[in-house]
């Protein structure tokens, strides 16, 4: 892999490589005793070894000027081995949380065992660790493809991949060691997203330098998808995390808004990252692959674009709907409840539009798991949107709010919508990435999407069910005026159905670790697709071409 | 200066309106500009294309 880095690409990555590790040993120096110097020297190591993998091939040959014939897809290959990884991972410590929550004793009396702090790292690896590598790993093939340009270098994506990984394990291990802002979906403390500010402006300029060397006229839609997430995501993350640290020794920083403002620019930022994070970039995925999949173009392109935009400015303003009945003024939520109910339009028009492309082609949905998997990854993102504008609705809210529902709701969305596309497209994408025929064993693909459905209609019929009973407990009065039900009565409640969400957890988890192998033996085991080009052995080729 | 809360309200309930309202109409053109009908069917069937290089 870093042989196909140039030979001033190597120094600079030696060089970059260098300097995060003295930013580690800094901090590790600055924090001493707190827990930060232990992120120092995770820091430290992670730079250490960067730099030695460089180091060990920084005097190879040149890459042949040919490769510039070709697309980069390297990185991308990091990016989803990385993802599968995270995957696995995250989804672990998923089915773990909710075991916690039926069988409380779990934690086994540690600390980094408790809920508060094993329940972030299981959001983040997926959200961040499992969608975040896979959106960066997907768009950069997305943009090369329809841009019909190549990177316009090779050492950015790397910076790009490898450093917003670097951000991913400083999340999650800071959590287990109980660092954390308290901002839901953002609780990475500052120097983390001082960090992930560097690595996302990166991201975002090469996304634009790369449309900036493109072939095609037309920058294709799911390109605008991509580009919106990257954009909006950067300035989300810049503002809700304004921070102001106790010291530049200490992990623990406050927050530079406060009361009402602080909830806003939380709900902000924390809606717009289901919008830009969890919608519009997996809405870029779906615009790609899943035409490649069924070989046949977007129904409609014209209802494309429009989605696109109505996504893109009323996401912005549905935020407040996390905010009902709070101190934030009447008209704020009001304001966020009508954008909410608005957006239906847009969101039904894209998961339409997705299910009218697949109309004529059903014959391969039935044969093709891949192609299933999209197919229902849009019908779930038409239930989730659909849900999701009601719950948006005040009095709705008012049950809904605080209960397992939202947790419904939620899984709806990042289960049945989310990971699902993302399987479906890595599944598209991991063959011809890797120039294989097909993947490793069709058959361990139609058992991921079977176990896949069934893992999260058993985990969201869970959630529904306790969500209401909850809600319809907590409201319940007798006679005389008083609650019907203690909070404990509820808890009891919803043992059952905790159990049950366990299990719809784990028959999910089960299906990404065989998702997960059957990539993995798809790179190893399957067979090529076409002959190798030539027949010349890899270094006196690569030689030949640094003479010429 | 001061900006009261009365004021900020009437202000995002008028401007804000018109310039959604002003967005729309323009994304609504752009999508449907007949001239750029040949565009957006070249692009629709363009990601369909077999060959996996980059055009130089
Ligand atoms: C039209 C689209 C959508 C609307 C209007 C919407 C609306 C809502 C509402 C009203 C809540 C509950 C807020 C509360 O009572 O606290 C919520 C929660 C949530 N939704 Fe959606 N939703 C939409 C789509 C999605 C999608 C596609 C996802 C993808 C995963 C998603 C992920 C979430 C998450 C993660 C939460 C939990 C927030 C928390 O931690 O409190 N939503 N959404």
């Amino acid at each position: 892999m870093i042989l196909t880095l140039t030979e001033t690409e190597r120094q600079v990555a030696l060089a970059i490589s260098v300097a995060v590790a003295l930013c580690g040993l800094a901090l590790a120096a600055a924090g001493n005793q707190d827990t930060m110097e232990i992120h120092g020297w995770l820091i430290l190591a992670f730079g250490g070894i960067c730099a030695l993998v460089v180091i060990r091939e920084i005097w190879g040959p040149e890459p042949p000027k040919s490769r510039l014939e070709s697309y980069y897809d390297e990185p991308i290959k990091f990016g989803i081995a990385a993802s599968m990884a995270w995957a696995v991972v995250a989804m672990f410590v998923g089915v773990w949380v909710a075991a916690l929550l039926a069988f409380p004793d779990l934690t086994f009396d540690g600390a980094w065992a408790s809920f508060g702090r094993l329940r972030p790292v299981h959001t983040s690896g997926v959200i961040f660790g499992f969608g975040g590598n896979a959106l960066i790993a997907t768009s950069l093939h997305v943009v090369q493809r329809t841009s019909r340009a190549r990177l316009p270098d090779q050492l950015s994506a790397w910076f790009v991949l490898v450093g917003y990984n670097l951000f991913c394990i400083l999340a999650a291990s800071g959590y287990l060691l109980g660092v954390t802002q308290s901002k839901e979906y953002a609780e990475a403390e500052w120097y983390a997203d001082i960090w992930l500010v560097i690595v996302w402006v990166t991201y975002f300029i090469l996304y634009i330098r790369t449309l900036a060397r493109r072939k095609e006229p037309h920058i294709y839609v799911a390109n605008w998808y991509f580009m919106a997430f990257i954009l909006v995501v950067a300035i989300l993350h810049s503002i809700n995390n304004l921070a102001v640290p106790v010291s530049l020794g200490h992990a623990k920083s406050y927050t530079i808004w406060s009361g009402v403002q602080d909830a806003m620019v939380q709900w902000w930022y924390g809606h717009n990252a289901v919008a830009f994070f969890l919608t519009a970039g997996f809405l870029g995925m779906l615009y790609y692959y899943l035409p490649i999949r069924a070989q046949r173009p977007i129904f409609s392109y014209r209802l494309s674009i429009l989605s696109f935009w109505g996504i893109t400015f009323f996401y912005m303003w549905a935020g407040s709907h996390h905010l009902h009945y709070t101190a934030l003024p009447h008209w704020v939520q009001t304001l966020g409840m009508t954008f909410s109910v608005m957006l239906l339009v847009p969101s039904w028009a894209s998961a339409g539009n997705a299910l009218l492309t697949l109309n004529g082609a059903w014959h391969r949905v039935r044969d093709d798991a891949t192609l299933r998997f999209m197919m229902v990854a849009a019908v779930f993102y038409g239930i989730s949107t659909f849900e999701g504008s009601f719950l948006a609705i005040r009095p709705v809210n008012s049950l809904s709010h605080y209960t397992d529902w939202t947790v419904g709701h939620v899984h709806a969305g990042a289960l049945g919508w989310v990971a699902l596309i993302t399987f479906g497209s890595l599944y598209t994408l991991v063959p011809s990435l890797w120039k294989r025929e097909g993947m490793y064993s069709p058959a361990l693909v139609e058992w991921h999407f079977w176990l896949s459905l069934a893992g999260t209609l058993v985990y969201i019929f869970a959630m529904w069910n306790s969500g209401i009973i909850q809600g319809l407990m907590w409201r319940t009065y007798t006679e005389e005026g008083t609650l019907a039900y203690s909070f404990l009565d509820s808890l009891r409640a919803m043992y059952p159905y905790y159990i049950a969400r366990a299990f719809g957890g784990l028959l999910f988890l089960i299906g990404a670790v065989i998702g997960a192998y059957n990539m993995w033996m798809t790179v190893r085991a399957a067979p090529a697709k076409a002959p190798l080009e030539s027949d010349v052995p890899l270094n006196a080729a690569v030689a030949a071409a640094g003479r010429g | 200066m001061d900006i009261s809360h009365d004021a900020l309200v009437a202000f995002s309930k008028s401007w804000g309106l018109f310039y959604l309202i002003g967005l729309m109409i323009g994304v609504l053109i752009y999508t449907f500009r007949p001239s750029n009908r040949g565009k957006f069917n070249r692009a629709k069937q363009s990601v369909l294309d077999q060959d996996d290089k980059p055009w130089t």
